[in-house]
């Protein structure tokens, strides 16, 4: 009997079963809802921006982020692989993280599922967007 | 019977160590039966002749062909004549349906083209499939019937469907997928009436029935029934696959869809899968008996389960009619969850099923059944379907709801969909 658990890599399974950074970030800075239930995935990611101490120049860093998906294996994977990618990163820097990046640090996804990681995606840019927008309301005092 | 022990299996690329497997996707397939294997198996190898030759060795075959064809004729109650060995369900299907819609279309010639087929909207693929090219190629138009909340069709909105051209009614017996058990006598007995009412310019309105899912559980007496077309498969019911049957009716406007040798009365060509058609055979042998007390017992098998999930979990929903429900068929919607990241679990815990979800589908596309019956695509995104077989035991069970509970948890503590306390 073959698995289902073969259609994907070994490291897409890791994260699908222990899930990093599953819930929501308290006093978030920004957030990022994609996706559609009726299309089968929905991923929300938050996202923690503090300024990192003076030392280095006092860089806006993503200190934690958090997701909540419903979907399959692949979204939950995606998901969990992003927070593991963004934390610690600048802001300019964690911008640059694309699906590509993603699904290389999975090792790999079904070509049918890399719409997944595209929502990953999407969903990190609509996390900063949110924060860098509400930080130009100045409602964020960083 | 079929929850195995077996070895760690990292070497093959799995990640896991398991120790028991419980299979509940018998609608997708059964293992083909000990007593089934072995009266195929002499078909195989020392009487392999080709059941058209004179010699004996054909003669041994050509016995086996007709003595399976007589067993399987009684169970229907039909004719020995009126039973065609297919591939399998979907050959069956596609064989009733183009081989009337394209039978009748020679005898008509154009003046009655193109002929009108009602079926419904929760068929199976071959069925559905098959409806859509005759209606592409402008050799058929097609109402695809809605079902009720149910998932049942409605025998007088098939009744209010007929048109004078209509030629052909094809609805399925037992739904694959949710296990609504369809009213086909009662389908078939107003199709009969209705074809009493119809001049001698009219041609008269055939009914097919795809079995598959009803072989083990339902009534198979065609004379019961009233169809004029039956289509079941060997591996649903413990015969391999590449094995089904056709039940055709004498005398119906009927084109072969497979051309060559003369075999089965000249409407399916080729070399009789002798084996195949002994295992199906066999098969239908061993479901014919005690089948009242084993229907009953894998129906109190499925409302344990059934009242099982209900009782453990909350947010769930049946799909599905409570009471016309075949006896192996559960099928829940968990609400808030999708079905690929449930069947992966389940997976992983040793426990095999099958989903609505998109996400295990190549397409992309929900189940066509469930959007049908409850329009509601993340309904189907969220559907799991269970189905029993005779040997599956009250323990496995237990075990599966005990790992169907912690798996619905685990999911919706990651979900946002969840409401908020």
């Amino acid at each position: 009997m073959s698995d289902i658990s073969k259609l994907y890599s070994e490291k897409v399974m890791d994260h699908f079963q222990h899930p990093h950074n599953m819930g929501k970030v308290e006093d978030c800075s920004g957030k990022g809802r994609v996706g559609n239930p009726v299309c089968g995935d929905l991923m929300e990611l938050q996202i923690k921006v503090e300024k990192s101490p003076s030392a280095d120049g006092g860089k806006e860093i993503i200190t934690d982020a958090k997701f909540q998906t419903f979907g399959c294996g692949a979204a939950i994977a995606t998901s969990s692989m992003l927070t593991d990618l963004i934390i610690g990163k600048t802001i300019e820097e964690a911008k640059k993280v694309s699906n590509q990046a993603i699904i290389e640090a999975l090792g790999g996804l079904p070509p049918v599922k890399r719409h997944c990681s595209v929502l990953a995606e999407e969903a990190l840019e609509k996390a900063i967007n949110d924060y860098l927008e509400v930080k130009k309301k100045g409602r964020i005092k960083i | 019977m079929h929850r195995r022990f077996k070895k760690d299996r990292t070497e093959s690329g799995g990640i896991m160590s398991l120790d028991k497997q419980v299979y509940l996707d018998y609608a997708a397939t059964s293992p083909v039966k000990k007593e089934v294997l072995d009266a195929m198996l002499p078909y195989l190898t020392e009487k392999f002749g080709n059941p058209s030759s004179l010699h004996s060795w054909g003669q041994e075959s050509r016995q086996a062909v007709d003595d399976s064809r007589r067993l399987i004729a009684k169970f229907l109650n039909v004719k020995e004549k009126e039973i065609i060995f297919t591939s399998g369900g979907t050959e069956s299907d596609n064989m009733a349906i183009r081989g009337i819609i394209i039978g009748l279309g020679a005898r008509l010639k154009k003046e009655a083209a193109p002929m009108h087929i009602i079926t419904s909207q929760i068929e199976h693929h071959a069925v559905l499939r098959t409806c859509q090219y005759l209606e592409k190629n402008g050799l058929a138009e097609v109402t695809y019937l809605k079902p009720n909340l149910d998932g049942i069709i409605d025998q007088n909105k098939v009744k209010e469907a007929i048109k004078e051209n209509t030629a052909l009614v094809s609805i399925m017996y037992v739904n694959n997928e949710i296990g609504a058990v369809q009213p086909i006598r009662e389908i078939g007995k107003m199709i009969e009436s209705e074809n009493r009412k119809r001049t001698i310019r009219e041609t008269r309105i055939y009914f097919h029935t795809d079995a598959v899912q009803a072989t083990e559980y339902q009534e198979m007496n065609v004379e019961y029934l009233h169809v004029d077309l039956l289509s079941f498969s060997g591996h649903k019911i413990g015969a391999p696959k590449g094995v089904g049957v056709l039940y055709k009716k004498e005398n119906l406007p009927f084109q072969k869809m497979i051309f060559g040798g003369e075999q089965e009365m000249n409407l399916r060509a080729g070399t009789e899968n002798v084996a195949g058609i002994a295992a199906i055979a066999k098969a239908i042998e061993i479901l014919q008996e005690n089948k009242a007390e084993k229907v009953e017992a894998v129906n109190k098998m499925r409302n344990y389960f059934i009242e099982k999930i209900e009782k453990e979990i909350s947010d769930i929903e049946l799909n599905g009619s409570r009471e016309l429900r075949s006896p192996n068929n559960i099928n829940f919607y968990f609400k808030y969850i999708e079905g690929e990241s449930i069947l992966l679990n389940l997976d992983l815990v040793g426990i095999a099923a099958s989903s609505g979800s998109a996400c295990t589908s190549q397409s992309l596309e929900p189940s066509h059944v469930l959007v049908s019956v409850y329009d509601n695509p993340e309904r189907a995104h969220g559907s799991i379907r269970f189905t029993i077989g005779e040997k599956t035991t009250n323990e496995e069970i237990d075990y599966s709801v005990e790992k169907i509970k912690e798996i619905v948890e685990k999911l919706r503590a990651m979900s946002p969909l969840v409401p908020e306390k």
